[in-house]
């Protein structure tokens, strides 16, 4: 039964590639971010199913209980998370930002106000697409 | 569950559907991490995920507008093969990857046993997670301390705190009188709960970073249901900016005072009379030390978000 064993992975590669999926199609900055979370939350997901062990319990230690899972990962994504709201916020502040700027936080508008200083003119219809 | 909310997150297009399934979704991932073991993670998705970015997501999509509009000529031919290709080359990947929870994996023969084996009588904790995070890996977790300080610093210079002059008026009857009466009688309760999760660390499930979450959600629980302004006054940001630092610097100084008492930056040993002592003290204190950054932090993020949105109306 290869393929079972393996479907912890390939949930996180779904989760993740639909984080990816969320980032480079949606046109909405917010969306992007929110894709980028569940990007990260997938590789969190990847790192505590590895500490998992068979049978084992949470690494707290008590009497008569031997088997524990693997307490590294889980230090590891403790803190990822805290820093991950961190950076997020730091995302939205820029969002925040860049509504402030171009009164819009749609992608390809605000490609095309770029487009339009820095040549003068309007986008042309090949690239917009 | 999970995959069944990131369809729906991808497909949908109303911003505040979105976010409030974010939050479902940590708090998924959270049940998850509890079947995984790994307790302390989940407490921390669950605070972190489901509270505060849900919250933080929301100030924003208040300033930015929740409506998306559409986009008038997408392709989605070309990110959905990327999406694919990108997917069957990690799948092929995980082909030689070992199976889930095997206890003969390579990540299970590194440095793992010591931690299981050795920790509970050289650091003389139970919780072998927070053993971990404070002591042998206390760079590791400085550096995160440091980097969420980092990201707060970034946000303030960004976006800064406006403290609002005036004061609400309070001869008015309030505008949600049972959520306030029901806020009064929960933030206590919180508050204490994450002092337990902040001090009980060492022996179940929790340590500074949940605690210092779980610190912030009683004020921000506390901001929402009555005004910013009773909120800044209660814990004032340049008070927080304070502490933020203070909570850094505390981490900080505890290397440099075991350098002083002559062992390694971070090697609590030196701290007390035996080497255990000094690793109960030394934990203590850098625990200490994150919570008070992490809740600080977390706070003053809040702040900045909700007085930006504020100020605008």
């Amino acid at each position: 039964m290869m393929s079972f064993e393996l479907y912890n992975y390939w949930v996180v590669i779904f989760l993740m590639m639909a984080g990816f999926y969320i980032l480079i199609a949606s046109n909405h900055l917010i969306k992007k971010i929110i894709g980028l979370n569940i990007f990260q939350t997938s590789v969190f997901m990847l790192y505590i199913s590895m500490g998992k062990v068979t049978g084992g319990t949470a690494p707290i230690a008590v009497e008569g209980i031997t088997n524990y899972s693997n307490p590294l990962p889980h230090v590891l994504i403790l803190t990822a998370i805290v820093v991950g709201i961190a950076t997020t916020s730091l995302a939205l502040a820029l969002v925040i930002r860049i509504k402030e700027a171009y009164d819009t936080v749609q992608e390809d508008e605000i490609l095309e106000m770029d487009y339009n200083d820095d040549h003068g003119t309007a986008l042309p219809e090949a690239d917009t697409k | 569950m999970l995959v069944f909310t990131t369809v729906a997150i991808v497909r949908l297009r109303s911003l505040f559907a979105i976010v409030m399934l974010s939050g479902i979704y940590s708090l998924l991932s959270a049940n998850i991490f509890i079947v995984l073991d790994a307790v302390d993670v989940a407490f921390t998705e669950a605070a972190v995920g489901a509270g505060i970015s849900t919250v933080l997501m929301l100030a924003t999509i208040g300033i930015t507008g929740y409506e998306m509009k559409k986009r008038s000529n997408i392709k989605r031919f070309i990110p959905l093969l990327v999406v694919t290709v990108t997917g069957a080359v990690l799948v092929y990947g995980t082909l030689d990857m070992p199976a889930f929870s095997d206890a003969i994996a390579p990540i299970h023969q590194h440095v793992a046993p010591r931690y299981i084996l050795d920790s509970p009588q050289e650091i003389g904790i139970p919780n072998m997670v927070t053993s971990v995070l404070a002591s042998y890996r206390g760079y590791d977790t400085m550096g995160e301390v440091i980097v969420v300080f980092a990201a707060l610093v970034g946000v303030l210079s960004l976006i800064g705190i406006r403290e609002p002059k005036v004061p609400p008026n309070y001869i008015e009857p309030p505008a949600r009188p049972i959520l306030q009466v029901m806020a009064k009688f929960f933030v206590p309760f919180i508050i204490l709960f994450a002092l337990y999760v902040q001090f009980h660390g060492d022996f179940g499930p929790g340590g500074g970073f949940q605690a210092g979450v779980i610190f912030s959600v009683a004020i921000i629980l506390y901001t929402l249901t009555f005004s910013q302004y009773d909120g800044m006054r209660l814990t004032p940001p340049h008070i927080l900016k304070i502490l933020a630092a203070a909570g850094v610097l505390i981490f900080g100084g505890t290397g440099v005072w075991t350098l002083l008492k002559g062992g390694n930056f971070l090697n609590y040993s030196v701290l007390g009379k035996t080497s255990v002592e000094g690793q109960h003290l030394g934990i203590l204190i850098i625990e200490f030390g994150v919570g008070l950054t992490v809740a600080a932090a977390m706070m003053l993020l809040f702040f900045a978000f909700v007085s930006r949105g504020n100020s605008k109306l």
